[in-house]
């Protein structure tokens, strides 16, 4: 649905994108994820046609965005971050507005207005429709900015921090819309808040300082966390020093912290990476003895992922900016 | 076309939300009235308006900028431009959507001026085509000046400094020729002659109708207009 080659965008002497390439495929939702300035909206502006790329290409619905980009723009509906909406309009009026430029035919416009307002919840209060934009509240503005891009029945949809500003109630409800949408359109927006996308998106981009630091499905990324895994065991039956001295003898296991409160010894083992010792813990407790309270297997998240894939990009980039000075 | 008239009518309904326009409408009636009542609409005067035309094409070298200050200034401020145009409309779409919006303001403005002359026919003759050629010159001015402040709009997201902009552009045409005319040495005031608006509008006011005027007028309407297009479309590759 969406190709993107090569792209790189320069700002005057700052380079904002820096030669990105990815494949988006029909009826994905995919989550952009970056620290701020890491080129985000640069990238969905270079797609909706807001600006053109330095170099690079990038097809939307197998249109080029440079060169055929009336096309493009009808099969995208974009949502920019600050959403911007005529304050001085009526909610009504600024959706029948939008469907005139969007083509559709007079007589389906207020057909498609209700149709949208229903889906973002705009109808409910009666009288919402005929309130200023101006006048609403962040979370209203958001959701008239979405009905907004859905007009059209774009099979794309932009969206650009859809859930920044909201409260954690309407950050969910617009996360299960968002799921919901997904079912129709291929989806892709961006968030600063990882643990935001990680459960509406199946596909995330991690973007740090204009280039792509690691992509694919979240379970996939998961997995790829790299580091020690970990084992939490809390165990009974014998002297902290045994302990840590019959779990250390176990191939694979690189070191034991101990600590000991009213009768039972904590342990936190630390594993060889891709490792899982449970299996063997719980056999050689069961073998000597010894009671097991507590035996799980910690995995780093995804979040702890994200950091340090950032943090590394920006060293990177501190290191470039430090030599080419 | 139909998104034209779409951008059209979005803008027109948008002056009526707006205080700025009501304060420059009022201000303008205000203005021309007074020049009415304390000028023309004396027992024993001529009963004709030439005189109140040329005092407002002056007041619309000042009012028409106040009027188009927002256009696009105001939807780059606001980041509204950035939903327009990644629309499917193209920029010369929204631009001249944006400018028949503004006109048609103007239009109703000018309307508003007809109750001198109904005024002036209770109590006098005045003569019908005089006043018709004058006001299609005031129409083909103010399409003019229109799409003068509608450039300088394009130009920056402080609608201020767009208003300053387009009074700057307007007074070299309106008021800055004429100076040239009267002393600038031999090439330069024939020059000036050629591009001294208030001259052209002249002979609309006198109740002429002059080919001359109205190829000036549509042609400087379509060259601001076109240059908004190339300002707003290099907002894309700056």
């Amino acid at each position: 649905m969406i190709e993107v080659e090569n792209l790189t965008k320069w700002y005057g002497p700052v380079c904002a994108v820096d030669n990105i390439s990815f494949r988006v495929e029909k009826g994905m939702i995919v989550g952009f994820i970056g620290p701020n300035g890491a080129g985000k909206s640069t990238t969905m502006k270079i797609l909706t046609c807001y600006m053109p790329a330095t170099s690079g290409r990038a097809t939307v619905a197998g249109h080029d965005v440079l060169s055929d980009s009336m096309n493009v723009r009808r099969n995208i509906g974009y949502m920019p971050e600050s959403v911007p909406l005529y304050p001085e309009m009526r909610v009504r009026e600024l959706l029948m507005f939008r469907a005139a430029l969007r083509d559709i035919p007079r007589r389906q416009r207020r057909a498609a207005v209700d149709r949208v307002a229903e889906r973002c919840w705009l109808s409910k209060p009666e009288d919402m429709m005929r309130r200023r934009v101006g006048e609403l509240s962040r979370g209203y503005r958001q959701r008239v900015g979405l009905a907004e891009v859905l007009l059209h029945n774009p099979p794309v949809l932009v969206l650009d921090e859809p859930t920044i500003g909201l409260d954690p109630a309407q950050i969910r409800a617009m996360r299960e819309l968002i799921r919901d949408l997904g079912a129709e359109h291929t989806v892709i927006l961006s968030s600063h808040i990882l643990a935001q996308v990680e459960q509406t998106c199946n596909h995330l981009i991690i973007i740090a300082s204009g280039r792509i630091a690691a992509a694919g499905a979240p379970a996939e990324l998961r997995q790829r966390v790299v580091g020690p895994s970990r084992i939490i065991a809390e165990l009974r039956g014998a002297e902290e020093a045994t302990l840590v001295e019959t779990i250390k003898a176990l191939p694979g296991v690189r070191d034991v912290q101990p600590s000991t409160s009213d009768g039972w010894t904590r342990l936190v083992v630390g594993g060889d990476p891709q490792v899982d010792l449970r299996a063997e813990v719980s056999a050689l407790a069961a073998a000597r003895g010894w009671q097991l309270r507590e035996l799980r297997r910690e995995v780093g998240s995804l979040e702890d992922f994200f950091v340090q894939i950032t943090y590394e990009q920006n060293v990177r980039w501190m290191e470039r900016m430090t030599k080419s000075a | 076309m139909h998104k034209t008239l779409a951008v059209a009518r979005r803008e027109l309904a948008g002056y009526f939300y707006s205080p700025v326009a009501y304060v420059v409408g009022a201000l303008f009636l205000l203005a021309s009235g007074l020049w009415f009542f304390y000028r023309i609409f004396i027992p024993g005067n001529e009963a004709s308006l030439r005189p109140l035309f040329e005092a407002m094409a002056y007041i619309m070298v000042f009012a028409t900028p106040l009027l188009t200050m927002r256009l696009v200034s105001d939807e780059i401020r606001s980041g509204t431009i950035e939903t327009l145009m990644t629309s499917p409309v193209t920029d010369a779409a929204v631009v001249v959507g944006k400018f028949l919006g503004v006109l048609a303001f103007y239009l109703v403005l000018l309307a508003g001026t007809v109750v001198f002359l109904a005024l002036m026919a209770v109590y006098g003759q005045p003569d019908l085509g005089v006043a018709a050629t004058g006001y299609l010159g005031m129409v083909l001015l103010g399409a003019a000046y229109l799409s003068v402040g509608l450039f300088a709009s394009t130009l920056t997201p402080h609608q201020l400094v767009a208003a300053i902009v387009g009074t700057a552009i307007l007074a070299i045409f309106a008021i800055m020729m004429q100076v040239l005319v009267a002393n600038a040495g031999e090439p330069w005031n024939y020059l000036a002659a050629k591009l001294n608006a208030m001259a052209y509008f002249r002979d609309f006011s006198c109740g002429m109708f002059d080919t001359r005027g109205v190829v000036f007028f549509l042609t400087a309407t379509g060259l601001f207009l076109f240059l908004s297009v190339k300002t707003l479309e290099s907002r894309r590759w700056r």
